[in-house]
C-alpha cells in the first residue's frame, strides 16, 4: 500500500523490541467479539483506478465554467488568479497544524494576522476573528455572542435573510429555548422590522446585500436596536460588495459576519468556505474563535501568537464563548492571498464589473415580456418575478445548459408567493454571449 | 586551520559559535517578511481587470465613498511574500509532527487533485439536482463508507468540524429526549477529566450541565464511579475511545450499557477512530453518536488549523433527528432533503432537528476523504489503523528507558508521557518540547490530557518510516539525558535556531493588537 512506510520485516522488528508476540497483542483491551470485525468494502486501489471511478463522478455534474452561469445566493462564481492555488498548496501551509507552537507557525500566524486587518478594514469594524467555518455558521455565533453581552432571548431575523442562514441560526438558539422570530420572505426589500424590536431584543440580524440582492441603509435599523439596548448583526453573503457598498460598520453594526468564499475560494459545492466574523473592541472578551495577535520573542523580534484563548474550549471547557476548535485556516489564506493582489484598486474594480454585469443582464432579462425586476437597487445579484413557477424554468433552462438563477421555491418551500421569484446572479464571470443566451432560453421558456 | 586544496576551510572549529547578527536579519534561508501592509502599495493591485463601463451606479445611494485601507502586491511580490512566509512554517511534508490527539498523517496528492476537478471544485451549491447528481453520488458513497466501517445505520454529513460533529451529535441527543418528554428533566452530561475541551464546551452550547467522571489508576473511566453518578437527571455521556490517554477503554460495553440502563445516550468522541477504523465497528461497542473528523482519521488537509469536517454516525434511536441537508438514493438516481418540511415519514432525519449550515457541508473535504478511502481499501485502512498502533507502541518501547510513561502497558495510536524523568532537572515539559523544535521536530502535545502531570502526549502515525522513528527516539533519549545531566539553562533558551525565539505571550493577551494599523494612526492613539 503506497502510502504506508513499514514493511513486514519492520513490523516484525518493531514487534520484538515492544515485546509483542503479534499486532493483536496491541488490541488485547478490545472486546475480543468486536475485534477484526467484518466491512463490506473493496481493498485498495491504485492512483489511477481511484482517478477514473471520481472522474466518472465529476462529468455527472454541471460546473459554472460549462455554460451561461448566473448561480448565488450566498455562493459566487468569480476568477480565482492562479497563484492563489498554488500557494495554498505550499506543503508548509496545506500540511501543518494550528499554530499552537509559535516558533515554527510564524508563516500561518503573520497571514492570520495580515487577514484579520484586512476583514477588519472591509468590515468597518474594530476587531476580526482568524475566521469561522463559514457565513451561516458565523451568523449562529454571532447571535449567540449577542445573547451573552445583552443577556436577553429574543432574536429579529429579516426576511431578507438567506433563509438556510436563518435555519441555522434558529437551530442554534433553540437549543436554549429562546425566542426567533423570522420575518417573512421580503423580495422587495421594504419590510418594516423596526417595528419589531423591544426590550426583550438581543440582536436583529440583517443581510446587505439581501438575499434577493437589495441594497439596504442598515443605519435607521442599528439606531433603533440601539435605542432599545440591542445589537445590530450584519450578515454579508457576497465579500466582493464590500468593494462598493459602504460598510456595514459604517452604517452602525456591531457585529458583521460575511461569507468569505468570493474571495480566493472555489464554489465546491458548498464547501469548505470561511466565515469572516468582526465587531467592535468592547465585545473583543465575548466574541467567539481564534485571534491572532502580535507579540515580541525574547530578543525582541516581532512576531505572533494564537491569544485571548481564555475564552476558548480548550483552556475554558465547559466556560468557553463558543464550542469551535477548528476555524478554516487555508481557506483564509486564499482570501487573503486574494485580497493582497486585488488591493483596495483591484477590489473596487472588480465589485464594479460585477456591478456592471448585473445591471446589464438585469436589463436584459427586464427586457422580457412578463418579467419584472423585483428590486429597487442591487449590486450583483436581483430578483426577478416570472409569469410561472421559477423551479420549472429553471430545470427547463439548465436541460439547455443554462444555469439561470435560484427559485424561490427551492429556498422557501414553505411560502408559496415566492415560487415565481428567480434569485439571478451575475459576477465578472459572465459575458455578453451569456447574457445573451440566457436571455433567448428565457423568452423561449415563457 | 585545515584547509582543502582551493584554501576552504573545511572544519568548522575555528568558526564562531555564536550567531553573527546579519545586516538584513535574513539568516541564509530564513528571508524576514514585512506585513502586507508595509510591502504592499495602497493603491497598486496584483490583477489586470479590464476597465468598466462607467454606467451609473443602481447601488440605492449606499455606495462606498471612504477609504477601505487595503495594500495590493503585484504578483512576484506577493509570490514572494507567502513563500517566504511558509518557509517559517513546520509541516508534515517536513518531517515528523507527533501531535497527540491531531493525527498527522501523511496527505496525499491524489486527493488535492480530486478535489479540484471542476466536477466538483467549480459547482454551485444549488445547482439543480439533475445537474448535480455525480456530488450527490461522493456524498452518498462516502457516507457508506462511514456507516460501514462505523456499523452504524446512520451519517449525518454536514458537520463542518468535529466540534460541530460534537454538536450534532448532542442536537441530536436533546431532541430525541425532547421527543420522549425527558428534556426538561434529563439536564446534565457526564464526561471524563481527560475528555477534549470541546466536549464539555459543546454540552453547555446544548443547554446541558457537565460533571466530570473520574479517571481509575490505569487511566480509563472509572466505571463504578460512572455508575454512581448515572441518574435520572442524566441525558448521556460523552466519552472518546481510544481515550485521550491512548488507551482503550476496556469497559466499554459496560459503560453503554449502564448509561442505557439509566435512560441516557452515549455519544462517543471519534478523535481517535484512526486507531480502531478497520478494526472495530463503534456500533457494536454500544455507541449512539460518533463524530468522525475527516482531516485526522481520513488524511484531508489540516491546512494550518482547517478546514475540517465531521460528519455524525448516528445509531437507529438517534437516525431521525439527523439534520437537514441529506442526501437520498432511488434506483441509481439522488435527490437531497433540504428543509424540515420535506423530510421523509419516517427513518434517518424523519424528525430532523434542524439545520447546521447553509449548503451541504464540507465537499471539498468529502472527494478528498472519498480518494483516501478508495485508495486504501478496508485492507489498507485497517492496516493504516494496525501501522499506527505499532509506530506508537514502538516509540514508548524505545522511550521508555530515559523517560516516563504515564500508564503501563500497551498503548494504542499514541504514547503519553508524564513529566516524572525532568523531576529535579529545572527542565520543565514545554522547555523539553522547545529543546525538539531546535532538533528539527514538532513538539508532541504538550499539557494534555489534564490528568497527567506535564503530559507530553506522542502520535507518530502510520506515515512514518521505522528509521524517521529511530531517529526521532534517539534525539528524544538525547535530550532526556542532557536534561538529567543538569543542562537546563539550554533548555530553557530553546528554541535557538527557529525562525523565532520564544514568544511573550502573556504581553499578547495583556496589551492585545490583533491587526495593522497605519503608523500615523498608531502616533494619534
Amino acid at each position: 500500500m503506497r502510502y504506508l512506510p513499514l514493511n513486514d520485516a519492520d513490523r516484525r522488528q518493531m514487534l520484538s523490541v515492544i515485546g509483542a508476540a503479534s499486532v493483536d497483542e496491541l488490541f488485547a483491551d478490545v472486546p475480543a467479539e468486536a475485534l477484526n470485525a467484518d466491512f463490506d468494502l473493496p481493498d485498495h486501489l491504485g492512483e489511477l483506478g481511484v482517478e477514473r471511478a471520481l472522474s466518472a463522478m465529476a462529468a455527472k455534474n454541471r460546473d459554472a465554467g460549462a455554460g451561461p452561469f448566473f448561480l448565488g445566493c450566498g455562493a459566487y462564481k468569480h476568477h480565482i488568479p492562479a497563484t492563489v492555488d498554488h500557494i495554498i498548496q505550499r506543503s508548509e501551509f496545506l500540511t501543518a497544524y494550528t499554530p499552537y507552537q509559535p516558533e515554527i507557525a510564524q508563516g500561518t500566524l503573520q497571514y492570520l494576522f495580515e487577514f484579520q486587518s484586512q476583514v477588519a478594514a472591509l468590515a468597518g469594524m474594530e476587531v476580526a476573528n482568524a475566521s469561522m467555518y463559514d457565513g451561516s455558521t458565523g451568523c449562529a455565533e454571532a447571535a449567540l455572542m449577542a445573547r451573552r453581552v445583552t443577556k436577553r432571548r429574543k432574536a429579529i431575523l429579516s426576511g431578507g435573510l438567506h433563509p438556510q442562514y436563518a435555519a441555522v441560526t434558529r437551530t442554534n438558539l433553540e437549543l436554549h429555548e429562546d425566542d426567533v422570530v423570522i420575518a417573512p420572505p421580503d423580495p422587495a426589500g421594504a419590510e418594516d422590522i423596526v417595528s419589531l424590536i423591544d426590550e426583550e431584543t438581543s440582536c436583529v440580524i440583517v443581510q446587505n446585500p439581501d438575499v434577493f440582492g437589495n441594497v439596504r441603509d442598515l443605519e435607521p435599523i442599528a439606531s433603533a436596536a440601539h435605542e432599545k439596548g440591542a445589537l445590530l448583526i450584519a450578515v454579508v453573503t457576497e465579500a466582493v460588495s464590500f468593494g462598493a457598498v459602504k460598510s456595514p460598520g459604517e452604517m452602525g453594526a456591531d457585529v458583521v459576519v460575511a461569507e468569505g468564499q468570493s474571495i480566493g475560494n472555489p464554489l465546491g459545492f458548498g464547501g469548505p468556505y470561511v466565515g469572516l466574523f468582526a465587531t467592535r473592541k468592547k465585545y473583543l472578551r465575548q466574541m467567539p474563535g481564534r485571534l491572532c495577535g502580535e507579540t515580541t520573542d525574547v530578543e525582541g523580534k516581532r512576531g505572533f501568537v494564537l491569544t485571548l484563548s481564555t475564552r476558548e474550549q480548550h483552556i475554558r471547557r465547559d466556560k468557553a464563548t463558543s464550542n469551535i476548535c477548528t476555524n478554516s485556516g487555508l481557506c483564509t489564506l486564499a482570501f487573503t492571498a486574494h485580497m493582497s493582489l486585488l488591493g483596495e484598486t483591484g477590489l473596487r474594480r472588480l465589485a464594479t464589473l460585477n456591478h456592471e454585469a448585473a445591471c446589464n443582464t438585469a436589463d436584459a432579462l427586464g427586457a422580457i415580456d412578463g418579467v419584472e425586476v423585483v428590486n429597487q437597487s442591487y449590486f450583483n445579484e436581483f430578483t426577478l418575478r416570472l409569469p410561472s413557477n421559477a423551479e420549472n424554468v429553471v430545470k427547463a433552462l439548465a436541460d439547455q445548459g443554462v444555469l439561470a438563477g435560484v427559485p424561490g421555491g427551492r429556498l422557501w418551500p414553505d411560502h408559496p408567493d415566492t415560487e415565481n421569484l428567480l434569485i439571478v446572479a451575475a459576477t465578472e464571470c459572465v459575458t455578453d454571449e451569456d447574457i445573451e443566451t440566457f436571455a433567448a432560453k428565457l423568452r423561449e421558456a415563457l | 586551520m585545515t584547509m582543502n586544496a582551493q584554501g576552504r576551510p573545511t572544519r568548522s572549529d575555528d568558526v564562531a559559535t555564536s550567531e553573527a547578527p546579519t545586516f538584513t536579519g535574513n539568516k541564509a534561508l530564513q528571508i524576514e517578511e514585512d506585513l502586507i501592509f508595509e510591502v504592499g502599495d495602497f493603491n497598486g493591485t496584483g490583477v489586470d481587470l479590464p476597465e468598466p463601463e462607467g454606467a451609473p451606479s443602481r447601488l440605492g445611494g449606499m455606495e462606498r465613498t471612504s477609504v477601505i485601507g487595503l495594500p495590493g502586491l503585484s504578483e512576484p511580490e506577493t509570490m514572494r511574500h507567502y513563500v517566504r512566509l511558509s518557509q517559517k512554517n513546520y509541516a508534515i511534508d517536513m518531517g515528523p509532527f507527533p501531535l497527540g490527539s491531531c493525527t498527522m498523517k501523511h496527505n496525499p496528492r491524489l486527493n488535492e487533485k480530486v478535489a479540484r476537478m471542476p466536477g466538483f471544485a467549480d459547482l454551485h451549491p444549488l445547482t439543480p439536482e439533475a445537474q448535480c447528481q455525480g456530488a450527490l453520488e461522493v456524498i452518498d458513497a462516502l457516507g457508506h463508507w462511514l456507516k460501514e466501517l462505523t456499523g452504524m445505520p446512520a451519517v449525518a454529513m454536514s458537520p463542518k468540524a468535529g466540534a460541530h460533529g460534537e454538536l450534532c451529535g448532542m442536537m441530536a441527543i436533546k431532541a430525541a429526549l425532547e421527543a420522549c418528554g425527558d428534556a426538561a428533566t434529563r439536564t446534565r452530561v457526564l464526561a471524563p477529566e481527560s475528555a477534549h475541551g470541546t466536549n464539555p464546551a459543546t454540552a453547555v452550547q446544548c443547554g446541558f450541565t457537565v460533571d466530570e467522571i473520574p479517571a481509575d489508576k490505569t487511566g480509563r473511566v472509572d466505571l463504578a464511579a460512572l455508575k454512581e453518578m448515572l441518574g435520572p437527571d442524566v441525558a448521556g455521556i460523552m466519552v472518546t475511545n481510544p481515550n485521550t490517554c491512548g488507551l482503550f477503554e476496556r469497559d466499554i460495553r459496560a459503560i453503554a450499557d449502564a448509561v442505557h440502563e439509566a435512560g441516557g445516550y452515549f455519544y462517543c468522541d471519534g478523535a481517535n477512530f484512526n486507531a480502531i477504523a478497520g478494526k472495530v465497528k463503534p456500533g457494536d461497542l454500544g455507541v449512539d453518536a460518533m463524530h468522525i473528523n475527516l482531516h485526522k482519521t481520513f488524511s484531508t488537509p489540516h491546512g494550518g488549523g482547517g478546514p475540517g469536517s465531521g460528519p455524525t454516525v448516528l445509531s437507529a434511536a438517534l437516525a431521525p433527528f439527523a439534520p437537514v441537508p441529506y442526501v437520498t438514493e432511488e434506483n441509481g438516481s439522488f435527490s437531497l432533503v433540504e428543509t424540515r418540511r420535506a423530510a421523509k415519514e419516517e427513518g434517518e432525519g424523519a424528525r430532523s432537528f434542524g439545520r447546521m449550515t447553509a449548503f451541504h457541508g464540507q465537499m471539498g473535504m468529502f472527494t478528498r476523504a472519498l480518494s483516501y478511502m478508495m485508495s486504501h481499501g478496508a485492507d489498507g485502512i485497517a492496516q493504516a489503523a494496525e501501522d499506527a498502533v505499532l509506530n506508537a507502541n514502538y516509540v514508548q518501547a524505545r522511550l521508555k528507558s530515559e523517560m516516563t510513561t504515564a500508564f503501563d502497558g500497551y498503548c494504542m495510536h499514541e504514547a503519553l508521557f508524564d513529566d516524572r524523568f525532568l523531576k529535579d532537572t529545572g527542565v520543565e515539559t514545554i522547555d523539553f518540547a522547545k529543546a525538539m523544535i531546535d532538533e528539527g521536530y514538532h513538539p508532541m502535545t504538550m499539557y494534555f490530557p489534564l490528568v497527567v502531570h506535564g503530559a507530553m502526549l506522542i502520535e507518530p502515525t502510520e506515515s512514518e518510516s521505522k528509521r524517521e522513528l529511530d531517529q526521532f527516539c534517539d534525539a528524544l533519549l538525547s535530550l532526556a539525558k542532557r536534561a538529567k545531566s543538569g543542562d537546563a539553562g539550554a533548555f530553557k533558551a530553546a528554541p535557538v535556531h527557529a525562525p523565532r525565539r520564544r514568544l511573550d505571550e502573556t504581553a499578547a493577551a495583556r496589551k492585545p493588537v490583533l491587526r495593522w494599523t497605519p503608523p500615523v494612526a498608531e502616533a494619534a492613539e
